[in-house]
């Protein structure tokens, strides 16, 4: 009976290790937090209205930020816990953390980077960027978009789940390697919770790609061309491209990892015929374009950057969209660069070496047309300026060692060991996160009306620079000294614990620039009125989404713009902008369905992780009536009149964008962290002194 | 006042980052004194040439990576806002071969790098066997949880968490594993790793050529005890060889199915131990009882293991 209702679950599913139960509270207490603080307000409605059932790209791309930003705290608390674990954990001493903890803590952190900081942040970027870029009000399938993100949340619970009840995590690096992910190896729910997180949220990748890619190819302004349209949104498509190549993948790979644990089949097991070589290739063969899938983008980002803070078109603009079509071409025939050590032959491993190292070539091409960009150029130092050029250094050291690593007779040597790890984190920090944190630092105006206070956000820069080289320089040299990753302890009589330690430094300086982000954006707020952008074009843009204001109007154009060359608001700055005459504007409504999806889906996921089979059943088929139900929706669109429109964009205060503005890297006035200090001081004294929390 | 103010600043942070670096460099320098490197001091022929591709492959690419990194910090340093004598073309066309150059430079090195790669994996292929005047020794491997079980076959003995090898022979390692997750036997000192699975053998050959004890390990996860699944590997001169083997011979453990039962639990750090006669065909009916259930050649047996 009992297993009938709750399946495996039981009493020995609740925390009750320490780091469960300090996680399970802490989760509780934040979420009741917020629950009392929005009923306090009386905000419920509005929120349920205006942005949890939003189809607006715009809206939900700011969504996707607030997520990934938190998942960067819990990822990044991940991060510092192993360092914390391998700087102690030396000789004699065994650290604070026990083998499976460690090892189930440096999955979750693998995960959560890459599916919901490094995913959640890319899909914010392109949900809110692309359709401004393009001139498109809204997207090919407004439903798809929310559906997309509301799967991504179930992901993010999901792989948090495991606090609140089964006190495990998978332990087994963040691909699940078979035979290690297996029933045979590891029989508890962490890899269950593992595969319906990261089952989940591909799905909604899957989904959002799609809808890109229709967006992009069939939803741009008149008169753009795709070899006018901007690089962000080229990076993008090719980025949601390989996505949607790859990602059903992963979703059939999992499903294959599944039915062997749950229904005992043999595909990936050591006995009966499975073959775990087949899942490493498989889930490679996602893992590797993945990379590619985070870091496109980011070259698009940077290729904007450069250009208007060089006040110059980019250089060579077709060798840089080649370069990316190449490299998302390419990405997809090097998997096997990550198991050459599973002896696959000479002829088998040159091959990929080689492919690996073609992809190279791409990648110098993008980097020679930034340089070239800059040549003759007038640069500002403004914060994504800084990102790019923190970019560039880090990313050639990355693309090197790349390089070296698709040599197979030195990959023998490093791989598996700390070396790679640096290697990848050269990447994916310095490639995707730098190229995230530039897009946010260069269209938050456009995203909140008001840019990013610039000296906090230098600190952040130099915090997360100096951190990232003193954290991760002392893993290239583990790496050469034989170090091997995943280490929850290693002998004294290796010398090894000085760089160990040396990087938990490096990591505790990162996480001082993850703080001062969140300061900067708090300061930016605290100092909106003097760094309000007025004219929608803060930084002189060259692209679309410049000419409308900021933040942009839910309907983005009032007049759908035409296009006649590539940096299309450039040239209609030197032209003059027409006046506008305005229309009608067809809408999508906001809808639900998204989120009842989700939550099916989540519910079904959980199901499956504790084999509580009712639920599933009950999902799966709510999953279903959910889709039919909005299938027969058809009051899913609305119109504004011309009229509304003329009112809307009349109200906004509308300033001509100068051509130049001299000031710009003047920042002086910026408040500092002593001032920010002092505000936030005197505004808590205000808060505690007139006993202001009764009248909110 | 505010321009020189942020001039002073700008030059000044140039400053900093290179000392910074610097101050890197010589940190970890000096952190490194006295440490043993394992890939930078190489024991063994092919660590070798591992290290000496690793070498080339990296200078070739800092043959570009340099000029091209100089040239974009001093573009970007050179066409800074604030320095008015520099040149502003905002329409600055690009010449003739621009395109060609930006193609052609990385296409270059890549090609000089591959026609050195391709030959090279070839060569430092694990499974072909390296050619030498001693008559080459093989171990046959079989990775455990948490532990490494090593067979001499010709000397039939074997060995837990130890290998003694003689210098200057060539020995032939022959992987798979019991039991267990897929493992990567690593020796840094000697020669790159390759994984050990169930049901296959995978075949390295190494060599030392230097006398010592060098760590090795399972470089890929596989469980719990995954981080104390070391051993040792001692090279050292044929006839201390010879001599230790003999003094294994004698030794009072046999590794009956009893004792390699016993080996088949999982253990944790587990210590060295060593093994007078082994079974010869021990390492063969580990590798059949994976193969025989319907892996690997045969898929007629299906229903045997079941």
């Amino acid at each position: 009976m009992k297993e009938l209702l709750i399946g495996n679950l039981g009493l020995k599913a609740l925390p009750h290790e320490w780091f469960t139960i300090g996680a399970a509270v802490t989760f509780i207490a934040m979420g009741l937090f917020v629950v009392l603080a929005i009923t306090h307000l009386k905000r419920w409605k509005w929120l349920w209205s205006e942005w949890l059932t939003s189809v607006d790209p715009k809206k939900i791309g700011i969504m996707y930020f607030i997520v990934a930003g938190f998942m960067l705290l819990r990822g990044g608390l991940d991060a510092i816990m192993i360092w914390l674990q391998q700087a102690l954990s030396s000789g004699s001493s065994h650290g604070y953390l026990s083998a499976d903890h460690f090892q189930q803590i440096f999955t979750a952190h693998g995960n959560i980077m890459v599916f919901f900081v490094a995913m959640g942040f890319v899909f914010g970027l392109i949900n809110y960027i692309v359709p401004l870029q393009i001139g498109a009000r809204d997207l090919a399938s407004p439903f798809l978009n929310t559906l997309g993100f509301w799967l991504y949340v179930a992901g993010v619970l999901m792989v948090n789940m495991f606090f609140l009840l089964g006190s495990e995590y998978a332990a087994t690096g963040w691909l699940g390697v078979a035979p290690l992910s297996g029933r045979e190896f590891s029989p508890g729910v962490g890899v269950d919770y593992m595969i319906w997180s990261l089952q989940i949220s591909g799905i909604g990748t899957t989904l959002g790609a799609i809808n890109f890619i229709m967006t992009i190819l069939r939803m741009r302004a008149p008169g753009m061309s795709l070899r006018k349209m901007p690089l962000f949104t080229w990076g993008s498509l090719c980025s949601m491209i390989m996505a949607v190549t790859v990602f059903p993948l992963l979703t059939a790979t999992l499903f294959l990892l599944f039915f062997d644990r749950y229904l005992g089949t043999h595909f990936f097991t050591t006995t009966a015929g499975g073959d775990p070589m087949m899942y490493t290739n498989l889930i490679w063969m996602w893992g590797h374009p993945e990379v590619y899938i985070l870091m496109l983008p980011s070259f698009g980002v940077f290729s904007e950057v450069v250009s208007t803070f060089s006040r110059k078109r980019i250089a060579s603009y077709t060798s840089n969209v080649v370069g990316m079509i190449g490299v998302s071409a390419l990405a997809l025939s090097v998997w096997l660069h990550h198991f050459f050590t599973m002896g696959a032959g000479a002829n088998v491993n040159a091959f990929f070496g080689l492919m690996t190292m073609i992809i190279a070539i791409p990648t110098t091409v993008l980097v020679f047309t930034w340089i070239a960009t800059m040549y003759k150029g007038r640069i500002r130092f403004s914060t994504p300026m800084l990102w790019f050029l923190g970019f560039v250094g880090l990313f050639s050291v990355g693309g090197m060692t790349g390089v070296l690593l698709a040599v197979p007779p030195a990959d023998f040597q490093l791989h598996n060991s700390l070396f790679l790890v640096a290697h990848f984190h050269t990447m994916v920090i310095g490639g995707v996160l730098f190229g995230i944190f530039a897009g946010i630092s260069y269209w938050f105006p456009k995203i909140a009306g008001f840019k990013l206070n610039e000296r906090i956000g230098r600190y952040a820069f130099w915090c997360w620079l100096i951190g990232f080289l003193m954290a991760f320089t002392p893993l290239y040299v583990l790496g050469i000294m034989g170090a091997t990753r995943r280490l929850d302890h290693y002998d004294s009589s290796t010398g090894w614990q000085p760089f160990f330690i040396m990087a938990l430094v490096g990591g505790i300086i990162i996480m001082i620039g993850v703080a001062l982000q969140f300061v900067q954006i708090i300061a930016s707020v605290i100092q909106k009125r003097r760094l309000v952008d007025t004219t929608g074009d803060p930084w002189n843009g060259r692209s679309l989404e410049w000419s409308v204001a900021s933040p942009a109007p839910f309907y983005n154009f009032a007049v759908v713009p035409q296009v006649s060359s590539r940096d299309a608001y450039w040239e209609m700055k030197q032209q003059g902008i027409p006046k506008p005459s305005y229309e009608d504007i067809h809408m999508p409504n906001n809808t639900a369905s998204g989120i009842y999806i989700s939550a099916f889906a989540f519910l079904a996921g959980f199901g499956f992780v504790w084999d509580i089979v009712w639920l599933i059943i009950v999902s799966i088929l709510g999953i279903i009536v959910c889709v039919i139900t909005r299938t027969f929706n058809e009051e899913t669109e609305y119109t504004l009149t011309a009229d509304e429109v003329e009112k809307i964009e009349r109200d906004r205060i509308i300033v001509t964008p100068a051509a130049h503005r001299g000031n710009d890297s003047d920042t002086s006035e910026d408040m500092g962290l002593t001032e920010f200090v002092k505000v936030v001081t005197k505004w808590a004294l205000d808060v505690v002194k007139n006993k202001r929390w009764r009248t909110w | 006042m505010t321009k020189r103010k942020n001039k002073f600043s700008q030059g000044g942070t140039v400053w900093l980052i290179l000392l910074g670096l610097i101050g890197l460099g010589l940190l970890v320098a000096l952190l490194l004194r006295g440490k043993d490197v394992a890939l930078f001091m190489p024991k063994g022929l092919i660590a070798r040439e591992q290290h000496s591709l690793m070498i080339f492959s990296v200078a070739l690419m800092l043959a570009v990576a340099i000029p091209t990194l100089i040239l974009f910090y001093s573009f970007a340093w050179r066409y800074r806002e604030s320095n008015k004598r520099a040149a502003y073309d905002p329409h600055a066309r690009h010449g003739k071969f621009f395109v060609f150059g930006l193609w052609l430079i990385p296409s270059v090195i890549v090609l000089i790098l591959a026609s050195v790669m391709w030959p090279a994996t070839h060569k430092l292929e694990p499974h072909k066997p390296i050619v030498g005047d001693a008559e080459t020794l093989t171990i046959q491997v079989v990775a455990m949880r948490w532990k490494w079980l090593f067979i001499y076959p010709k000397q039939s003995i074997a060995t837990v968490n130890f290998i003694q090898v003689p210098t200057g022979t060539q020995v032939q390692f022959e992987l798979t594993a019991d039991e267990a997750p897929m493992s990567s036997f690593w020796i840094p000192h000697l020669g790159g790793q390759l994984y050990a699975m169930t049901g296959h053998t995978n075949r390295l050959n190494l060599m030392a050529d230097t006398e010592g004890d060098y760590t090795g390990s399972s470089a890929e996860i596989n469980g719990a005890g995954f981080a104390g699944m070391k051993f040792t590997a001692r090279a050292t001169s044929t006839e201390d060889f010879n001599r230790w083997v003999q003094g294994v011979q004698r030794s009072s453990n046999m590794l009956d199915s009893d004792a390699y039962k016993r080996l088949l639990t999982p253990s944790k750090n587990n210590p060295v131990v060593y093994y007078s006669a082994a079974q010869t065909e021990l390492y063969d009916t580990v590798l059949m009882k994976y193969i025989g259930s319907g892996g690997g050649e045969s898929h007629n047996n299906h229903t045997e293991q079941e």
